[in-house]
């Protein structure tokens, strides 16, 4: 296990690095970013003193070591228009997300979970049929233009929600469906084949057998053990969300990380893009991590294979 | 006495050849076999791009002479025979930009899908039969790419790069890549095992030659059922990208960037600027979605619960 776990880190450390400087390489290899900062038509010496300012004009390497100086003290840079630590911005703005990627993650279970049980049991029933044409269709329908239509039907033509912004429950309705419905689809695609695996397996066979209530099968034995590659989906889905969510976030004014990132896109704010990206990075590499380590604790083959 | 050599191996082709030969030809069964609903949709999509220059009434970039800003389609109060689907902002026909948009949703889906597979199919095939070091550089490179959302990653790529057609299906090929060098990887790792890839070496052949030969020619179903799933992805990140300026620049018109244009308008209930968009987004990666179904059906077995 010491030696999994070992690895593992390791492997997560290397992805980082790799991560970090990808990043890195990107935003300097596409231009110099001090053009974006500066004025349009700014003199060369303004140019030159912005630069320094900005610790821009130090060889690459320097610089590439500040980066990542920056990514182990926790401030991930420092934003042009905010001139405060991008991970300031991002922690102010991560409850909101948070908010938002929960409802969603609720959203997605009461869609997809129920739809992919029941598509498993009665397999190629009109139930089944529905369910594919659901996932097909989650797949499909852009989620940012299911919001679009959610916003016309139920505000604008029937008044029921409010456009917008951030406030009680009903605010929460039309982006956590925007957001969660393509994830509800991946969660019944896979609710059903997990579900379909764990009913061809001899321990259900035994326990019907024995000679159990068909329900007590489903809901104790099958049910529980399909759950757990879905639970472990659902908790990757949750960080992709939360950082994940630009084009939602900012048809209905959310406050949240996604629009965020949009802000420094048109303020031409690259520290700040830069700094949300690695931390999206750094979130998603993490809960890998520890989903593999308590794969490889509950299970020993996962430890002794790899 | 090399032909007696030539003809002793039965290939699964030729076997596959025999049982079809045994079945009498009719058109009928070419039809039965061919996927009717994708091809119902996509074939007139990509006639429409084909010849939209020849099918749209009107330049989709200017103005139409004499009408007014925000007309509703023809059939409702206020629409005019001119404008069959309506006009935007600045009074041009969203039926013309609908069809120009087809173009560039097809064009950029198609070659970042051409792109993202050419790369990942070769990382994947060198990381697969190479092994050591290059395997080790290759996949982690993989996991880095993968540790980010696609859609913030392409969005932060293009926000360095700055938008353009050709840039968007270069940066959307460098996100989406990671997918087939995983898929590949793993199947060149029990090709190099095989017989004849074993015997073609002892023959003497080179690297070059035995990839090129041996390896490539049977990965490349399993790219092609890759591509049709990467397809749809691509197309919904292309909108993405327009919708949120990052995209295809205006005037150029993208079904993303109708969308954004038809949000102001929303509000008032001007419902097909955001409809029509989102409807042609949806049919096209619903075709593709079922292609793929469909191809994955027929071209590889094992991928099925993909």
């Amino acid at each position: 296990m010491g030696q999994f776990m070992m690895r593992r880190t390791l492997y997560a450390i290397v992805t980082l690095f790799i991560l970090s400087l990808t990043i890195f390489t990107v935003v300097r290899l596409t231009g110099d970013p001090v053009t974006l900062l500066a004025e349009p038509g700014a003199r060369a010496e303004d140019l030159d003193r912005v630069r320094a300012e900005w610790g821009l004009d130090r060889p690459w390497p320097v610089q590439y070591l500040a980066f990542v100086k920056n990514v182990f003290t926790g401030q991930l840079g420092k934003s042009f228009n905010y001139e405060m630590p991008v991970s300031t911005l991002y922690f102010q703005r991560l409850p909101n997300s948070l908010e938002l990627a929960f409802a969603a993650t609720l959203i997605s279970f009461f869609i997809g979970i129920p739809a992919g049980i029941i598509s498993a049991v009665r397999v190629n029933s009109p139930w089944d049929n529905f369910g594919k044409i659901v996932a097909l269709l989650g797949l499909s329908i852009p989620g940012f233009w299911l919001g679009l239509v959610l916003i016309l039907v139920f505000s604008v033509w029937l008044h029921w929600l409010p456009t917008s912004g951030q406030g009680g429950w009903q605010h929460l309705i039309m982006p956590s469906l925007a957001l969660g419905w393509y994830f509800a689809a991946s969660l019944l695609r896979l609710t059903r084949s997990s579900m379909l695996e764990v009913l061809r397996s001899e321990y259900v066979k035994l326990a019907r057998l024995k000679g159990l209530p068909g329900y007590v099968v489903l809901a104790m034995h099958a049910f529980k053990n399909a759950l757990i590659p879905v639970l472990t989906l659902a908790g990757v889905n949750l960080v992709v969300m939360i950082n994940a969510a630009v084009i939602i976030e900012v048809i209905f004014a959310w406050p949240g990380i996604g629009r965020l990132l949009y802000e420094g896109i048109f303020q031409r704010d690259f520290p700040l893009v830069q700094g949300i990206v690695m931390e999206a990075g750094i979130m998603i590499v993490m809960i890998n991590l520890i989903i593999d380590l308590l794969y490889a604790y509950i299970d020993p083959r996962i430890r002794l294979t790899r | 006495m090399v032909s007696t050599l030539d003809e002793t191996p039965v290939s699964a082709a030729t076997v596959v050849s025999q049982e079809f030969a045994s079945v009498p030809w009719r058109w009928t069964r070419l039809v039965r076999q061919l996927p009717i609903l994708p091809l119902a949709i996509l074939v007139p999509f990509v006639l429409i791009a084909l010849f939209a220059n020849y099918i749209a009434p009107y330049d989709p970039t200017e103005p139409i002479p004499g009408a007014k800003i925000f007309e509703p389609p023809y059939w409702m109060q206020g629409g005019s025979a001119h404008a069959l689907l309506g006009t935007d902002f600045q009074s041009r026909d969203v039926l013309s930009r609908l069809i120009f948009g087809a173009r560039v949703s097809l064009i950029v889906g198609v070659a970042g899908t051409i792109v993202a597979g050419s790369i990942g199919t070769a990382l994947g095939i060198l990381a697969g039969y190479l092994g050591g070091w290059v395997d080790q550089v290759i996949m982690r490179v993989t996991d880095a790419w993968l540790a980010l959302p696609g859609l913030v990653f392409a969005i932060f790529l293009a926000t360095m790069v700055g938008p353009s057609m050709w840039n968007i299906v270069i940066i959307l090929g460098l996100v989406y890549w990671t997918r087939y060098s995983r898929v590949i990887r793993g199947e060149v790792l029990s090709l190099r095992e095989r017989e004849f890839v074993k015997l073609s070496e002892i023959a003497g052949a080179s690297r070059t030659r035995v990839i090129l030969r041996h390896i490539l020619p049977n990965v490349l179903n399993s790219t092609m059922v890759l591509a049709s799933l990467t397809i749809g992805v691509v197309i919904i990140a292309e909108a993405s990208l327009s919708f949120l300026g990052v995209g295809v620049p205006p005037p150029e018109p993208a079904w993303g960037s109708m969308l954004a244009d038809g949000r102001s308008m929303l509000m008032v209930g001007d419902w097909w600027l955001t409809v029509f968009p989102g409807l042609g987004i949806l049919l096209v990666v619903l075709a593709t979605q079922l292609l793929g179904d469909w191809l994955r059906v027929r071209l590889d077995p094992q991928l099925r619960n993909m």
